[in-house]
């Protein structure tokens, strides 16, 4: 094996040491043009005027002398040799920049407020701004009598670091009031290359009474494609909440692909009024199994599960409710 | 000796031919070069002398049953041919009819910088229903390309080839040439495109590694999806707008129009390859003929015999091939990411079609594609088995992090640079992403070595680093983490310094780099014989170094070339001017 590896470097620095040589004297016999002269096809028709002509049909045979290209080189397909080649001579100096000018070249040749309104249509280019709507979930659930519905869409406006992001997400069952049903506003701005800080309001339609909140929070990818955020809400009331979501695109085949996602909410007090205990509210699981026909649009059928937590299951079940629920899901995402 | 097929007679019949082929598969127009069924470039009519004029309107354009508003020139896509000599002077009026502004730039061409036709660094921009004339001095031979540099026409329609024949004998040989002129096309305008890349990195990319590849053993091992999972990077991610998206195009013609370039066997066919896609590297192959390399980005290199190469956007390579037999090659433009392919033919008559092969298994990045390839021989291996013993390595600690800022101190570290390659490579050596592995001769950088001597043999008196930094999950593109909308400060140099840049690749996926106004050699092997380019494809995770001469007055751009990055901000200004009390 080793014996092989000398052999091929013995047999590549040959030519490439053969390709120097051939380099430097070249450099020297042809310091002006004298390497396309020797080379050159000698009976070259001249050619008065291109216009009409074409200069390289009915060239003679002997006008196609196969000299004109030496060459072949080695087979490369193996290995190549740069290593080989002496390490570069031509250092570069340390000389100093020039200072940036401050004036545009093309100034001088036509009129100013042309080129400063260019010069600005140049720089708008890379200011990328577009709108963004996206229907994440839009699905029925089945639930024993009581079939249900659910929502999640979003949307946003905005450039590369900064955008206003609108979202809303409820769920509720056919024929009553939605059992909740919320809307955000936040400005969203880009931290870092995965992450964006989130600041704005919510306000809960239902359940009732209404409320509103200020928002915080942080979102993102996190290491192994997680999509993750994490936030904090603060009531008018001065009840502070807090939720922390993920969810993971595994792609099964190219179209198909397998969603799990994970919600959990926490309360620092007791809001009675809207059946929140203290501690950990409520945990939700899904699994959503969606075929995207076309990137923007896929259908999808998965379960949901949901479960109250603590002093909130404890008060859900003193009003007759019960504290978990299991659906089977169907629905479409889609954006555009 | 005159082949059969350059008869006069015989070459109207097979213009017409192709003219009536494309017009019945598609109504159509197309120049005369890029029509099926050419007998080379040379023939039919070209835009060439000293006055050319230039027509940019909307058209609409088909192809593969995919159809959508095209920009076009003098009504076709892709736009005429200009041929012009070396040593002449050339005024080309270009009138916009469209509803916005609109630009042309010569691509690789070495014009007064007030010429070189970008908006807002050269010149105001041409505004709708004017006439911008064009002028300039024909200095150099060779292959290049135009394109608008304004908006995104680029990527709806306006390109075209360039040919400058050499003002004495050429130094290659050939008895025929075509002219391939590679692009993408997508029915979903590139703002959109754009617009979907924001809202989701991947959306073009359905080539992700899956639960079903994991359990069938497909792609990385579960240990090395979770070590790149934990860095939040898709090893798939080659490629952001895919054949998903396009449909691949040589001369304006997806596969199954099968553009037809004619030849007799035994000629010498000279190929000027000109990728002139908004978003695509094409590997480029013609299966059966080995293709001698004899130049790069319009100037002879030595000659150097491959079966593939890569070209990346806004690069031409120059080619000869010597078809033997009176067979039907296919010539094969395939997606660096393999999401898609055309399939051209060069045939000895019209009706033939070449193979088209099956698309070869798309690549995977590795960690030397994350500038973390710690393994000691640094390069020159097989890249495949590699990424899982590297990235044990980097696990290990050696403060291999994703955003050291150590590693580049220049950059801004906002939410646009997603990470920072810990120690990246010197990649000019090679092989390009997903032609590692190729089973026969693959071009390199390393591989191409100036026809020429290099005019400036002093060595650089400074060297400068220019990051090319990304967060591809925002999809945002930055050089040193700034983009022009942030302000960023221009690049200075001082007339006819001599520099060493640096580019260093943070992000996943190559850029083609391209300086305007310059030529500059790519730093491998001894001085003397570097090759010399105007652009320059800086794989994943690595870095080429350029030597440059700043001998163009004026202010020019610095970009990547694949438009949406440009677009989002990875575009830089240069600034060359006469040192202070320097009259
Ligand atoms: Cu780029």
């Amino acid at each position: 094996m080793r014996l092989a590896a000398l052999l091929a470097v013995a047999m590549l620095s040959a030519p490439a040491m053969a390709q120097e040589m051939d380099g430097r004297m070249d450099h020297g016999a042809h310091g002006d043009h004298g390497a396309q002269g020797g080379q050159a096809m000698p009976d070259m028709p001249a050619m008065e005027d291109e216009a009409g002509g074409d200069p390289h049909q009915g060239h003679d045979a002997h006008g196609a002398p196969a000299a004109a290209l030496p060459l072949p080189v080695p087979d490369h397909s193996a290995h190549r040799a740069p290593q080989i080649l002496p390490a570069t001579p031509d250092l570069p100096g340390d000389a100093l920049p020039p200072p940036i000018p401050e004036d545009h070249a093309a100034d001088r040749y036509f009129p100013r407020e042309r080129m400063e309104r260019t010069r600005a249509a140049l720089r708008g280019e890379g200011r990328f701004a577009t709108a963004s709507v996206m229907i994440d979930e839009l699905e029925y659930r089945p639930r024993g009598g009581k079939d249900g519905y659910a929502w999640d869409g979003r949307f946003w406006y905005g450039g590369d670091i900064d955008r206003l992001a609108l979202s809303t997400e409820g769920e509720g069952r056919f024929g009553a009031a939605p059992e909740s049903a919320e809307l955000r506003a936040v400005w969203r701005h880009a931290l870092d290359p995965w992450f964006n800080l989130e600041l704005g309001v919510r306000h809960d339609f239902r359940p009732d009474p209404e409320r509103s909140y200020a928002v915080i929070g942080i979102e993102g990818l996190a290491p192994y494609w997680l999509e993750v955020s994490g936030h904090v809400f603060v009531s008018d009331k001065g009840d502070v909440h807090l939720r922390a979501e993920a969810e993971y695109d595994q792609r099964i085949t190219q179209r198909l692909i397998f969603q799990p996602r994970a919600e959990i909410d926490a309360a620092l007090q007791d809001v009675p009024e809207l059946g929140i205990g203290a501690g950990f509210e409520s945990v939700e699981l899904g699994a959503r199994l969606r075929y995207e026909f076309a990137r923007q649009f896929a259908p999808y059928a998965g379960i949901h599960w949901e479960r109250k937590l603590g002093e909130t299951a404890r008060l859900a079940r003193a009003r007759g409710e019960g504290a978990s629920s299991l659906a089977a899901v169907v629905g479409i995402r889609a954006w555009f | 000796m005159e082949s059969p097929d350059f008869s006069p007679s015989r070459r109207r019949l097979l213009q017409s031919g192709g003219a009536l082929a494309a017009s019945l598969a598609c109504a159509r127009a197309f120049p005369a070069w890029a029509r099926s069924g050419t007998a080379g470039a040379g023939t039919g009519e070209t835009l060439s002398g000293d006055r050319i004029g230039l027509t940019i309107a909307d058209s609409h354009f088909s192809t593969g049953g995919r159809s959508a508003h095209a920009v076009t020139v003098n009504g076709t896509l892709p736009a005429p041919l200009i041929r012009l000599r070396e040593g002449r002077n050339v005024r080309i009026a270009v009138t916009n009819r469209l509803k916005e502004q609109s630009s042309i730039h010569w691509h690789g061409l070495l014009v007064p910088f007030q010429m070189d036709g970008v908006p807002g660094v050269s010149f105001p921009g041409i505004d709708p229903g004017e006439t911008f004339i064009y002028e300039f001095p024909v200095t150099h031979a060779g292959t290049y390309w135009y394109h608008s540099h304004s908006g995104m026409q680029e990527a709806i329609g306006l390109y075209g080839p360039i040919v400058i024949d050499p003002a004495g004998a050429d130094p290659v040989a050939y008895d025929r040439e075509h002219i391939l002129v590679l692009s993408d096309w997508s029915p979903i305008h590139p703002h959109e495109q754009l617009r979907k890349l924001k809202l989701m990195g991947g959306y073009f990319n359905y080539r992700k590694q899956t639960l079903a590849g994991l359990l069938a053993g497909r792609d990385q091992s579960l240990k090395e999806r979770l070590e790149w999972g934990a860095m939040r990077m898709d090893a798939t991610d080659i490629s952001d707008v895919t054949g998903a998206a396009y449909s691949f195009l040589v001369n304006g013609h997806g596969t199954a129009e099968n553009w037809t370039g004619l030849f007799a066997p035994g000629e010498r066919v000279r190929l000027r390859i000109i990728n002139a896609a908004a978003m695509t590297n094409f590997n480029f192959r013609i299966p059966g003929l080995a293709m001698i390399v004899v130049a790069a980005d319009g100037l002879e290199v030595k000659p150097v015999e491959i079966d593939e190469l890569q070209i990346a956007i806004a690069e031409t390579y120059d080619v000869i091939v010597r078809p033997q037999a009176a067979d039907a090659y296919g010539v094969i433009a395939e997606a660096l990411d393999r999401s898609g392919l055309v399939r051209a033919t060069l045939a000895p008559r019209l009706g033939m079609a070449g193979p088209v092969p099956p698309l070869r298994e798309r690549p995977l990045l590795t960690m030397r594609d994350m500038g973390m390839d710690m393994s000691p021989a640094g390069g020159e291996h097989d890249h495949a088995g590699h990424g899982a013993q590297a990235s044990a390595t980097a696990s290990q600690g050696h403060s291999m992090t994703m955003r050291d800022p150590s590693v580049a101190p220049q950059v801004k570290l906002g939410p646009g640079v997603a990470s920072l390659s810990p120690m990246p490579a010197d990649r000019l050596g090679d092989r390009p992403t997903g032609l590692e592995q190729a089973g026969h001769r693959v071009l390199t950088y390393a591989d191409l070595q100036s026809l020429r001597p290099n005019p400036d043999p002093r060595p650089p008196s400074r060297t400068i680093d220019v990051h090319l930094t990304a967060n591809m999950e925002r999809y945002m593109w930055s050089i040193d983490g700034e983009t022009l909308s942030d302000g960023a400060r221009p690049i200075p140099f001082r007339l006819n310094e001599r520099v060493r840049v640096n580019l260093i690749n943070h992000t996943m996926m190559p850029h083609p780099i391209h300086l305007h106004g310059h030529f500059f050699e790519l730093v491998h092997g001894a001085p003397g014989h570097r090759p010399r380019k105007h652009t320059v494809n800086v794989l994943p995770g690595g870095r080429v170094s350029f030597d440059l001469t700043a001998d163009g007055e004026g202010d020019w751009a610095f970009h990547c070339h694949m438009l949406l990055h440009m677009h989002a901000g990875m575009m830089r200004i240069v600034t060359v001017r006469r040192p202070a009390g320097d009259a």
